[in-house]
This record gives structure tokens, C-alpha cells and sequence, in this order.
């Protein structure tokens, strides 16, 4: 390979990975703009409807005005650090999205250990919540930051447990291969979402704590600790927490889209439903995941904080654990565990 | 080599470009926006009065706690994954091994709630 051609395939790359990103932000403006009208007819309200038409343009009008507040930098925080923790926060959030796969083959790096990595990237945004929260030097921000923390660390075991169960089904760490594997004849009704349903439960509730989602919006519980550990931030630094927390929650909701609803498979795998192209299945159920987490939002009213850690230490990891021995004990005794390397 | 490089290159490009674009939206507002600081705006967020006390206080020893028990539990996860992928090629014998270590582990998990440590009250 000559370097020109080295070169072409790099920028081929980055332009991909271009597209996606900005495919992925134009659709997250379009999420938030759901989630506010959603959240607005539940309580009856209008919800944004000013900016375009039906208020259609409320996100991007939005973004133009985060750039052009003033970004205060506290006289006491840490600025360095204050500045790069909004930064590591959106970073790790879109690096998770290099290598879901949106259609067959339709990936920037499909990885053979695609979900392990998309695992450790999650885990690592914690990081970006405990930098904001320090360099802040604020008591909000701090006890913020530390709940928060607490509250991530705490879901990721069950979400770990839960991701185990569909991998012993699959056989594979790689994001498609894990979508090929529920391709049968039986469609809809050969996803995991009907063989573990327990674990789809208990994973959309622990992605529910996971993205700091209401109703375990404990970190940002507006009437005790303000903003949590954005309290401090203005402009575009707070709009990066915002962008990152989107951008972790349409992961979530690709996760689950891709361990539990088939990817980009069809529900009946019959002529009319075939013939509609697997990017619009996939982007459709990902609508239908998050619109259950609108629906959430709208719906059930905040935990407190000991509920919160009880729920996720004494009831989903005890039953996630025990799920992982009975779904590997099944799968031994009928001997429908896949083969290595299948 | 060149299947790894081929397999993790498309990955470093992409966490470029994110970094890319992260880094614009962070330093737009810096160049664009009007700036006007004063030392009341500049001061920590403190609900109308001066901090009298330094922000990184002391704090409950129970976050110390859920973080030493989310390492525990965290390491449990990576020792599945690998059992979890080759599951179909081990045997009973791969299925006990693990049984047993998940055994000990709940041994661990059931002794730490009979003490308490995941109360919070």
C-alpha cells in the first residue's frame, strides 16, 4: 500500500466518521425536541412550538444561543481541569458510537470486541462527572459529583450481568454478530427481548440510572443540590454535559436496540417488512426505546437517594447474578449454547 | 499486524474527529461571545451568601465503600466475559469452575449485607 492510498483510506475514514457524528447530533436535536413535546402533552402543556414551524428549529435556535452566552470560569475552580471535564464527558460518549452497527456492515470499526469496549468507554464517563465536580470547588458540584459517581458505579454491575446473559446466548463480543444471532424465521418473536425479558426490564431501568434520567435524576435533583455537579458551568462547557448526556443515552438506547430488538432485523421476515432498508428499522426502534424513557420521565415521580442504592445493591444485583447461573444452566441442560467461535 | 491496525485504525480516526468537535463547541463561545466578568460572578455558587468554609470538605465514608464494592463486583464482570464467549466449548466442567467462584463471591456479597455496608440511612 503506497501512502497516498494510505492516506485516502484515512480520510475516507474520518469523512464516515464525520457523517455519523453529525447524522447522530442532528437526530439527538430532534430527541430532545420529542422529549420536551412528549413530557409537554403529558402535563398538557404546548412545549416548544415558537421556533419554526410547530417549533421545529427549538434545538438548533438552542445551540446558537449556547455559543454566544458568556462562559464564566469560577475564580476558584481549577481552570484546566474545569474546562476538560466537559470535554472528556462528550468524548467518551461519541467514541462509544464508533462501533455500533446502524445497518449490516454499516459500522466505522466493527470490533470482534465491540461490546467490551462500548462497556469500558461508559464506564470511563464517570470520570468526566468527578473532574467537573472537583474542579468546580463548589459544595454542590462536590456532592454532586459524588452521588453521581456512587450512582453510575452502582448500575454498571447490573448492566455488566445482564450483558452476560445475552452474550452467553450469542457466543460472541461482536455487536453484529450479536444482531445475527436473533435472525430466525421466527422474527419479532426470536429477539432476546421475549427469552430475557427479566433482563430487558432490569437493563432499561439500570440505563434509566446509568444516563442520570429522571426518575433517578438524583445528581441534578434541581430542589436539593441545584445542577449537581454542572452547577458551575455556563455556555458551551454546560452544553457539552447535556450533548454528552444525550449522546450516553442513544447509546443506551442502540444497546438495547441491538441486545434485545434485533438491530436493523425486521419484525417479520416477509416480503413487505424486507423490503424496508435495515437503517430505518434500526433508527425506528431506537425512537420506541427512548420514547419509553420520555415516557418515564414523564410518568414516575424521583427516588430518593437510599432507595436508589437499595434498588440497585439489594434487588438487580442479586437478581442479575442469579439470572447469569440459571440462563447458563439452561443453556447447558437443552445444549443450545453456540459453539465456540459461531 | 496490519489486520489489528486495520480492525483499530478506523477507531483512533473516529475518536479524533470527536475530540475534533468537542474541542470546537468548547473554544466557540470563548472567541464569539461577549465577556464581562466581575468578582460576584466569578465567585463559587453559594445560594445568595460567601463561602465560609472550603467546598472539598469532608465526606461520608459510604461512597469509599460503594466504590471498593463496585471494584469487586466490576472485576467479577471481566472474569465472565471471556467465560461468557467460549460458554458453548467448556463443558460441565467450564460451567462448575465458574459456579463455584460465583459461589465464593456471594459468600462475600451476603456477609457485607448481614454488616450492613449497603445501607444507607
Amino acid at each position: 500500500m503506497t501512502f497516498w492510498e494510505a492516506s485516502l483510506d484515512v480520510a475516507l475514514i474520518a469523512l464516515a466518521s464525520l457523517t455519523l457524528m453529525s447524522v447522530l447530533m442532528i437526530y439527538i436535536a430532534y430527541i430532545l425536541y420529542a422529549d420536551r413535546k412528549i413530557w409537554a402533552a403529558v402535563q398538557l402543556r404546548r412545549g416548544p412550538n415558537v421556533v419554526g414551524p410547530w417549533g421545529l428549529l427549538q434545538s438548533f435556535a438552542d445551540l446558537l444561543k449556547f455559543v454566544l452566552k458568556e462562559p464564566v470560569i469560577p475564580a476558584s475552580a481549577n481552570k484546566g481541569l474545569f474546562l476538560l471535564a466537559p470535554l472528556v464527558l462528550v468524548f467518551l460518549a461519541l467514541t462509544a458510537w464508533a462501533v455500533i452497527p446502524v445497518d449490516a456492515g454499516w459500522v466505522i470499526a466493527d470490533l470482534n470486541v465491540g461490546i467490551l469496549f462500548v462497556f469500558a468507554v461508559s464506564s470511563l464517563q464517570v470520570y468526566g462527572v468527578i473532574m467537573a465536580g472537583w474542579a468546580s470547588n463548589s459544595k454542590y458540584a462536590f456532592l454532586g459529583a459524588l452521588r453521581s459517581a456512587a450512582q453510575m458505579i452502582s448500575y454498571e454491575v447490573s448492566i455488566g450481568f445482564v450483558i452476560i446473559t445475552v452474550l452467553l446466548c450469542v457466543g460472541s463480543l461482536n455487536l453484529t454478530a450479536i444482531v445475527e444471532s436473533q435472525n430466525s424465521e421466527w422474527g419479532i418473536f426470536g429477539w432476546y427481548w421475549l427469552w430475557l425479558f427479566p433482563m430487558f426490564v432490569i437493563f432499561l431501568i439500570s440505563a434509566l440510572a446509568e444516563t442520570n434520567r429522571p426518575p433517578f435524576d438524583l445528581p441534578e435533583a434541581e430542589s436539593e443540590l441545584v445542577a449537581g455537579f454542572m452547577v458551575e458551568y455556563s455556555s458551551t462547557p454546560y452544553l457539552l454535559f447535556m450533548l454528552g448526556e444525550y449522546v450516553a443515552i442513544m447509546t443506551m438506547c442502540a444497546l438495547m436496540t441491538i441486545m434485545f430488538f434485533g438491530g436493523w432485523l425486521p419484525p417479520f421476515p416477509i416480503a413487505p417488512f424486507t423490503w424496508v432498508p435495515g437503517i430505518v428499522w434500526f433508527v425506528l426502534k431506537m425512537s420506541l426505546v427512548f420514547f419509553i424513557f420520555a415516557m418515564v420521565k414523564a410518568f414516575v415521580p424521583r427516588y430518593r437517594y437510599d432507595q436508589l442504592m437499595r434498588l440497585g445493591w439489594k434487588v438487580f444485583l442479586p437478581l442479575s447474578l442469579a439470572a447469569v447461573v440459571i440462563v447458563a444452566f439452561v443453556l447447558k441442560l437443552t445444549g443450545l449454547a453456540p459453539g465456540v467461535g459461531a | 499486524m496490519t489486520a489489528l491496525l486495520a480492525d483499530y485504525l478506523p477507531l483512533v480516526i473516529f475518536m479524533g474527529v470527536a475530540l475534533f468537535i468537542g474541542a470546537i463547541l468548547l473554544a466557540a463561545p470563548f472567541v464569539v461571545a461577549y465577556k464581562s466578568p466581575d468578582s460576584e460572578k466569578l465567585s463559587a455558587y453559594e445560594c445568595g451568601f460567601n463561602a465560609f468554609d472550603d467546598s472539598r470538605m469532608k465526606f461520608d465514608v459510604r461512597f469509599y465503600l460503594v466504590a471498593i464494592l463496585f471494584i469487586i463486583f466490576d472485576l467479577e464482570v471481566a472474569f465472565l466475559f471471556p467465560w461468557a464467549v467460549t460458554f458453548g466449548g467448556i463443558g460441565w466442567f467450564g460451567f462448575w469452575s465458574m459456579m463455584i467462584f460465583l459461589g465464593v463471591l456471594t459468600v462475600g456479597f451476603v456477609y457485607e449485607w448481614k454488616k450492613g455496608a449497603l445501607e444507607w440511612d
